[in-house]
């Protein structure tokens, strides 16, 4: 047999598969959209832990980390430490502050009668570094690496809010990862008991073909691509309802950010997750279909 | 190529249809069976046919011994086995030309030349300008006539018939079993299950009678 008649021989399983998936348009697509939905679900966590991620990323600036140099530092190894930090992968900027420029500071924060009652500058010269972003772990191992030095006295950081945030993008990205299986699952269920129907619908034709010589994998084939379909087709209608709902989402925290000086708005799937998700899809769907066919298969004839 | 022995089929509830039949049938042989209704004809040619296994004993077709063959092996088996089913099992929602490609789809043939060979075994049967109806649309005879296009199509090794002519017209009935005779004539093994004694005696062949469960001559 040559490679175009097996080529040909899918390309006319699937086309059967697609007129069996015509055949009951009503039914064919309340099961798409219950794939839709059932994978929207994940994919739309997905998408918005990984928007809180970007917006997150873009208040690093006040994830910012005040490093106290020892009082024996003077003000030329503070700068000199000051333009060594600039380099280090993770940094954006590192800002020498000198003891007298703190000062300075404190007095313009409202602190001015407090301050004249001490006897001289309690205040040490310092660094203020800017990370490159507000990821906890950066900021741990940075804090880590300056502790080591030397010259450091002691680290305040602004808050631990990145520790949070962290930990609640973590949180999402494991709940995402949960709902994903569960509802992958959940897919292919629905796919193999659509299969399982048909193949019960079909039952005369199979049993006439597999008394004729028909294989196995001859019968399973159209059931395969139909599974195929099935699942790229709620892969589209999941990628579809996320796209619907950033849009809609927009309208209201467009204005939200607005409040507060922001452009931020949500954004959509990138390609990248985009494929990943029709390509899930599909898979789960041949995936449930493979498993029913195996099953049902063997139990019917 | 057909070898039985010591086959027997129980059904359940306890019947026993074959109760320790021996058999060889020849490479090239044109056999009829005949019998009561009820005397295993139809039985014996599902066994030889790989579609149902005996309770007890072994067949052998082309060396192969059927019981004990995978299921993954009896498809290529039954592939060398043309059938003709007293109920025709037809697909009644496909055209005559589906039914009789479907034989050769199965062994994966490029579509063109399936058509091609499913309209001349139809024109072989007569119902070459039926290519297009469905097998409801055919009469009692003209489904049997599309069964037995069907089970011809892909040139068997072993031609297996249940009653082939019992429901054609004597005309039809002439050129079918020319038709089987044609083909046995090229080397391919006959075995037709038939209650029609002047059948037999018109193409000659072996004739074996079932009683009770056995051979009987």
């Amino acid at each position: 047999m040559s490679t175009s008649a097996v080529l040909q021989h899918h390309r006319d399983s699937a086309r059967v598969a697609w007129l069996r998936l015509r055949q009951a348009p009503v039914a064919s697509l309340f099961s798409i959209l219950v794939i839709g939905i059932a994978l929207a679900l994940p994919a739309g966590l997905y998408l918005l832990v990984d928007n809180l991620q970007r917006a997150a990323g873009g208040l690093a600036t006040q994830a910012e980390m005040t490093v106290f140099l020892k009082k024996e530092v003077d003000a030329a190894d503070g700068q000199a430490m000051a333009l060594a930090l600039q380099k280090l992968r993770g940094v954006a900027s590192a800002r020498f502050v000198d003891r007298d420029a703190g000062l300075a500071e404190l007095e313009r924060g409202g602190l001015e009668e407090i301050l004249t009652v001490l006897p001289q500058n309690p205040l040490p010269h310092a660094l203020v570094i800017q990370p490159a972003r507000a990821d906890a772990a950066l900021l741990d191992k940075l804090e880590q690496d300056l502790r080591a030095r030397s010259e450091v006295d002691d680290i305040a950081r602004a808050s631990d809010w990145t520790r949070r945030l962290d930990a609640l993008v973590r949180f999402g990205n494991t709940l995402a990862a949960v709902l994903g299986w569960l509802l992958g699952l959940a897919m292919a269920a629905i796919t193999g008991n659509t299969i399982r129907l048909q193949i019960y619908a079909l039952r005369e034709e199979i049993e006439v073909s597999r008394l004729i010589g028909a294989t196995d994998r001859f019968i399973r084939r159209p059931f395969l691509f139909f599974g195929l379909y099935q699942g790229l087709l709620g892969g589209l209608a999941a990628w579809l309802l996320t796209l619907l709902a950033v849009f809609a989402l927009n309208l209201s925290v467009g204005e939200f950010a607005k409040s507060y000086g922001s452009d931020f708005v949500l954004t959509p799937l990138d390609v990248l997750s985009s494929l990943a998700l029709l390509g899930g899809a599909s898979l789960l769907g041949l995936a449930g279909a493979w498993l029913s066919v195996q099953y049902t298969l063997r139990r019917l004839i | 190529m057909i070898e039985l022995s010591g086959v027997c089929r129980r059904y359940p509830g306890g019947y026993e249809v074959l109760s320790g039949v021996d058999l060889h049938i020849a490479r090239g042989e044109k056999v009829f069976l005949t019998g009561r209704s009820g005397a295993g004809k139809s039985t014996l040619l599902r066994l030889i046919g790989a579609i149902d296994r005996p309770t007890r004993g072994q067949v052998i077709v082309g060396g192969q011994n059927l019981s004990k063959m995978s299921r993954g092996a009896l498809p290529y088996m039954r592939r060398e086995i043309g059938l003709v089913f007293q109920d025709h099992k037809l697909l009644y929602d496909r055209s005559a030309l589906d039914n009789v490609m479907l034989p050769l789809l199965i062994r994966e043939m490029p579509r063109a030349d399936a058509q091609r060979r499913a309209r001349a075994a139809l024109d072989k049967v007569g119902l070459r300008e039926r290519e297009k109806a469905v097998p409801v649309t055919l009469s009692g005879g003209e489904q049997q006539r599309l069964c037995i296009a069907r089970a011809v199509v892909a040139h068997p090794h072993i031609l297996l018939a249940d009653e082939p002519t019992a429901n054609l017209d004597e005309a039809y009935a002439r050129d079918i079993m020319d038709l089987f005779m044609a083909f046995n004539s090229t080397g391919t093994t006959l075995v037709i299950a038939t209650h029609d004694h002047d059948l037999i005696a018109r193409h000659g062949g072996r004739h074996v009678a079932l009683e009770g469960g056995r051979v009987s001559g």
